[in-house]
């Protein structure tokens, strides 16, 4: 029997079938668990809050936080308003390929910091001085306009020719990203 | 020379040699960012660099591929491919297709936040940077190329478990391609469909893809049993999708995605070693059982460097940060790009060279001479090159796991100390001498190609008694 291909060819049917069938239970589950506002990925309107990464007792991993209204740039997006400046933010995350120099979730190129949970960098507060700018959001923004004025150690970034409205978009987009649970990574963020 | 198609098939593996040099190009270029503070800074983007190496490198694979199957395909089924005429013509498509979207790249590099910038200029998303307008026509070469094997079997009235394999395997790489158009806001969401693609293109389907290729040259190589050779396939078939395609899991770990995938990625992808250690148990065996047939030693020499650096840079150096709990700190790290870079060359690289030794000995020698002392100084070098390479990021990856993720906790300020660390900095230099050493392989490698078994063809010998031997 063995020696018949017919054998292992039926292996390799039943295998691949068992398989793509798991995944896709998997996937819907997953899809339903990821959507913007489903259990892991928060809603847009998350950029009006404030948002935190602690360790978690229970779960033994590092968890994003959400506390009461911090309000972005001083404003509050409504739903709509708030998925269009996240929709802008990824155009700008495309269109300036940022995820080939930099990662998020760890995923792209290794050339520049992982962005996952930059909107928490504890290095904001220096950089607020370096900008003068008055608030974190207002310092992401003047420095993403003129990155190559402000060379921070080993890696200066190029001018991408990001003006003031993609600018902001970008930060509320990573201020949702940071909202994500990630499932611990990365670990020990800002301890 | 019998076939038009074998012609293309030649066509093919030209573009895919050039483009593999335009890769080792870029990568050159990439790895001298790391050494030198600003370097090209608003001239020529890291990012920019980056994309033509990886991008190219996705291309030279997958025309040594196309190109293996175009000069297979009529020797299995003895006749003409079907629609070769617009084959041919596709060919010329495609290769226009890369060199514009190349320009493109190189020229203007980005666009602004408009759709316009993902259909004309670059996508940004990983591996599938180039514009719309070049994925449209990259993908409708790809739907040509499998009505030309679905065409050419249905008009033989033969089907063969390796063609039957094939054509099963096209539906999915073909139809995961369409992830190349996404723009979807969700990040969670793009990566989740965005592994669909990488995933279970390399983990998955290409491994499928490359298994019939290597069958068929195993057949024509070694005279192996046909029905040998097909259980094999049919093994691999089942362990490389039995492990790979939940496999999937290892790379959802931490997009967003529940945490069952740990416990469920971490399982299956521990487990997509075993079918690269089969791979390389029948690669032994076959160079037990035949070494006194063995008329194209080069090709043989790479088969084997196929079966070894897939299982090492695959299987190895894959399950060396595959689990979770290593994976949290070895993620999005150059240890990742030490995984890829040999896994890449081990599953990939090395069978389509393999196969463009096999395609020269019939179309030069026959049964005659195929002999040099050049393929050995460039499998030396490229495979010296290439395992020094990995090394060097290897070590540069788990300084950076340990300072930047571990001790650091992936803070901007932890990135700069980590890549400023000692370790860091002389691994990512040693990086640079051992491409230096792989290009010299490469170079060595084009001379063989244009020199080997040239004037040395046994007289009495046919290709077409060959092929059907």
């Amino acid at each position: 029997m063995i020696g018949d291909p017919r054998f292992w060819r039926s292996g390799a049917l039943s295998a691949t079938t068992v398989m793509v069938a798991v995944l896709v239970i998997l996937s819907i589950d997953t899809l339903r668990a990821i959507r913007a506002g489903g259990r892991n990925v928060p809603a847009y309107t998350v950029i009006n809050r404030r948002i935190g990464y602690a360790m978690d007792a229970a779960t033994n991993r590092y968890r994003p936080v959400l506390g009461g209204e911090e309000l972005l740039f001083g404003r509050r997006y409504s739903a709509q308003e708030a998925a269009e400046l996240i929709e802008r933010g990824k155009l700008v995350i495309q269109t300036r390929a940022c995820l080939d120099c930099h990662t998020m979730f760890g995923i792209g190129a290794y050339y520049a910091p992982d962005l996952t949970k930059s909107w928490l960098d504890p290095i904001w507060p220096s950089w607020q001085a370096m900008t003068q700018a008055s608030s974190r959001e207002e310092a992401m923004v003047r420095f993403l306009q003129n990155p190559d004025r402000y060379p921070i150690g080993i890696r200066i970034m190029p001018n991408l020719r990001i003006d003031r409205a993609d600018a902001e978009a970008l930060v509320a987009y990573l201020k949702w990203l940071s909202s994500i649970e990630t499932n611990g990574f990365p670990a020990r963020f800002g301890d | 020379m019998i076939y038009r198609s074998q012609q293309l098939a030649l066509r093919y593996f030209a573009a895919s040699m050039l483009l593999f040099g335009v890769m080792i190009a870029a990568g050159l270029l990439t790895s001298l960012y790391y050494l030198r503070v600003g370097f090209l800074l608003d001239v020529f983007h890291f990012s920019t660099a980056k994309i033509l190496h990886i991008d190219t490198l996705v291309l030279w694979l997958l025309m040594g591929f196309l190109g293996s199957v175009y000069w297979f395909l009529p020797l299995e089924l003895e006749r003409e491919v079907e629609w070769i005429g617009l084959a041919q013509k596709a060919f010329w498509i495609f290769v226009g297709t890369v060199a514009a979207v190349a320009a493109t790249l190189s020229f203007v590099q980005y666009g602004g936040t408009s759709a316009a910038s993902l259909w004309l200029i670059n996508q940004g998303r990983k591996y599938v940077e180039a514009p719309r307008w070049a994925c449209v026509l990259i993908a409708a070469v790809l739907v040509l190329f499998g009505v030309n094997v679905v065409a050419t079997a249905l008009r033989a009235r033969r089907m063969t478990g390796i063609l039957a394999v094939l054509i099963a395997d096209l539906i999915p790489l073909i139809v995961l391609f369409l992830n190349a158009f996404s723009a979807e806001p969700n990040m969670s969401k793009d990566l989740f469909w965005w592994w669909w693609l990488i995933h279970l293109w390399v983990e998955a389907t290409w491994e499928v893809f490359i298994g019939c290729v290597l069958a068929w040259s195993l057949l024509h190589l070694l005279g192996a049993s046909r029905a040998i050779v097909e259980s094999w396939l049919y093994v691999e078939v089942a362990m490389v999708l039995g492990t790979g395609i939940l496999g999937l899991g290892h790379h959802y770990f931490w997009i967003g995605t529940p945490s069952y995938w740990l416990g469920i990625g971490g399982f299956f992808s521990a487990l997509e070693p075993l079918p690269l250690l089969g791979m390389v148990i029948h690669a032994i065996y076959d160079a037990g059982a035949h070494r006194h047939q063995i008329l194209n030693r080069p090709a043989f020499a790479w088969l084997l460097a196929e079966a070894f650096g897939n299982f090492l840079g695959a299987g190895v150096w894959g399950f060396m940060m595959t689990l979770p709990q290593i994976n949290l700190f070895a993620h999005g790290t150059q240890w990742t790009a030490s995984h890829s870079h040999f896994a890449f060359w081990g599953a990939y690289g090395c069978a389509v060279i393999s196969v463009i030794y096999l395609v020269l000995q019939k179309i030069r020698a026959g049964r005659g001479d195929f002999e040099s002392q050049a393929w050995k100084w460039a499998f030396a070098l490229l495979n010296i090159g290439l395992v020094g390479m990995s090394s060097a990021l290897l070590i540069a990856g788990m300084a950076q796991a340990f300072y930047e993720r571990a001790i650091g906790g992936s803070t901007f300020q932890a990135f700069l100390t980590a890549q400023a660390n000692r370790w860091m900095t002389e691994g990512l230099q040693a990086r640079v001498l051992f491409g230096l050493v792989f290009t010299l392989g490469y170079f060595v490698l084009l001379y063989d190609f244009w020199k080997i078994g040239k004037g040395r063809r046994a007289p009495e010998t046919t290709l077409r008694k060959e092929a059907s031997g």
